[in-house]
């Protein structure tokens, strides 16, 4: 059984803000449910009003414009994973959604949802960082855009503020064709990761160019793991250097045991998973 | 009246939705899940509770076509909405394909899971006709089965997708 609490299905973004003004602090916005319901049954989380944005259509579309992506935070990840534009320009993406969850958690889990929730180990924040993805936060005072990695403040906290809700996710077309991501997780289906990756690099003659290497459930949030990134960017690639470049993301990992691995495994597991993203990053960009 | 039967009173509501095609009208509280609603108010025990937390599919029902957990869906969501249980996929006399094929090549043991299993790959089959053995797996990621360790689950599956398509052409 859940806790007592109010709802109202939204009409429209419009009428979510304008609820999530009126009632403050205990209203929440409800997508998917996939992780508030959880929360709510778990008695980690007590607000007064759902608020439904679940069957908004203005949240729910997938549309190209000035030269970038627009995925709104309603659409889900069944929707997601069949997109044609997704699976041919954001292949770390597309392979995201294809190992998320389960068929029917994917029914109802959206992109927003995962982005918002900000767990350490949601999959999504781990290729969007690599893709340089920006989210548009809406406000009755009006939009704002900022970049996902100024978003994420640190675990289940984000730059949303009260009376805000999260409208898109803005993906720059011009990603280079080099992607990988890669996710351990305890089993095939339905897991969430033990320790994730994504790898995005274009090769030019020979060398790493726009390298980008993130690391998921590996810390308190998904980050870029910098000096990783500099050890391929602009250097002649080899199977030396992308053995270093994994070694170096794997030191800069600060994982904890859990109940899904040890500090020690995770740590291991982000130096195996690092090797394989560059190696098939590299086999795409070189193949494209 | 206390503080919180008055909050209770408050917020009750009517919703209106099908059930296997028959019209609901039931006063609920929104914070009820689709699943306490189904199994304690409406007769539809057919829905098993499992996990209660979207880990197990045994809860699976469809709304308006798509498979999704009930325990992660609130009853006041479904206002206006068409639900299918098992039930609502065959009868004994007339069962489902996948009903058919699930009791002809005894994939049920305990039957505990078979229920949200048969809606999951009813959903499924329905968007993708023609899949591999490993794309169904797939599908019932999220169904969890403690007897059968799948086999004979995923053989009826590919009977009834096969026959399925065969009343189609
Ligand atoms: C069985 C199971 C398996 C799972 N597997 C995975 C997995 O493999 N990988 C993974 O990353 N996660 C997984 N999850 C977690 C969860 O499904 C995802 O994080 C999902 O994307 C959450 O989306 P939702 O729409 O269900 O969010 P909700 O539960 O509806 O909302 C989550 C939070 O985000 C807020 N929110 C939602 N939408 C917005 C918005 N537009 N603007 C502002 N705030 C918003 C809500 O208020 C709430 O605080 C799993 C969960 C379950 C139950």
């Amino acid at each position: 059984m859940l806790p007592h609490v109010d709802y109202v299905r939204a009409e429209g973004v419009a009428h979510a803000l304008a609820l999530l003004d009126r009632h403050g602090a205990g209203a929440r916005l409800l997508a998917g449910g996939t992780d508030l319901l959880v929360d709510l049954r778990e008695r980690r989380s007590a607000p007064a009003l759902l608020v439904d944005i679940s069957e908004l259509d203005e949240l729910a579309a997938i549309r190209a414009e000035d030269g970038a992506l627009h995925i709104g935070a309603g659409v889900t990840v069944a929707a997601l994973r069949e997109d044609a534009t997704v699976q041919a320009e954001f292949p770390a993406l597309a392979e995201a959604a294809r190992w998320f969850a389960d068929y029917l958690t994917r029914n109802k889990a959206t992109l927003g949802g995962n982005l918002a929730n900000a767990s350490p180990g949601a999959d999504f924040l781990v290729p969007l960082l690599a893709l340089d993805a920006a989210v548009t936060i809406a406000a009755a005072a009006g939009d704002r855009t900022v970049p996902l990695d100024q978003f994420l403040l640190g675990p289940r906290q984000t730059a949303l503020g009260r009376g805000e809700l999260l409208r898109e996710v803005v993906l720059p077309r011009s990603a280079p064709a080099g992607q990988a991501y890669e996710k351990l997780g305890l089993k095939h289906g339905g897991a969430i990761a033990v320790v994730s990756c994504a790898v995005v690099m274009d090769v030019r003659a020979g060398r790493g160019a726009r390298v980008r290497i993130v690391l998921g459930a590996a810390a308190p949030r998904p980050f870029r793991a910098r000096a990783a990134e500099e050890r391929l960017e602009g250097q002649p690639l080899s199977a030396e250097r992308a053995e270093q470049a994994a070694a170096l993301a794997a030191g800069a990992a600060q994982p904890i045991s859990d109940v899904r691995g040890s500090a020690e495994y995770r740590r291991a597991m982000v130096q195996a998973l690092v090797r394989r993203g560059i190696d098939a990053a590299q086999a795409a960009a070189v193949r494209s | 009246m206390s503080a919180s039967r008055m909050e209770e009173r408050v917020s009750q509501r009517t919703i209106s939705f099908t059930l296997n095609g028959q019209p609901m009208r039931l006063e609920i509280n929104p914070h009820e899940t689709l699943l306490h609603v189904l199994r304690e108010r409406a007769a539809a025990a057919e829905v098993k509770s499992g996990c209660e937390r979207g880990d197990c599919g045994a809860c699976a029902v469809l709304v308006d076509g798509r498979g999704v957990n009930s325990c992660l869906t609130l009853a006041v969501q479904v206002d206006g909405k068409a639900v299918t249980t098992v039930r609502g996929l065959g009868t004994p006399d007339a069962p489902h394909p996948l009903q058919a094929a699930f009791l002809e090549q005894g994939a049920a043991q305990c039957g505990f899971c078979i229920p949200g299993m048969l809606v999951t790959l009813q959903a499924f089959l329905s968007e993708r006709p023609a899949p591999t053995r490993a794309e169904i797996r797939e599908a019932i990621a999220g169904n969890l089965c403690r007897c059968t360790g799948y086999h004979k689950i995923l053989d009826a599956a590919e009977t009834a997708a096969r026959q399925m398509r065969a009343v189609q052409a």
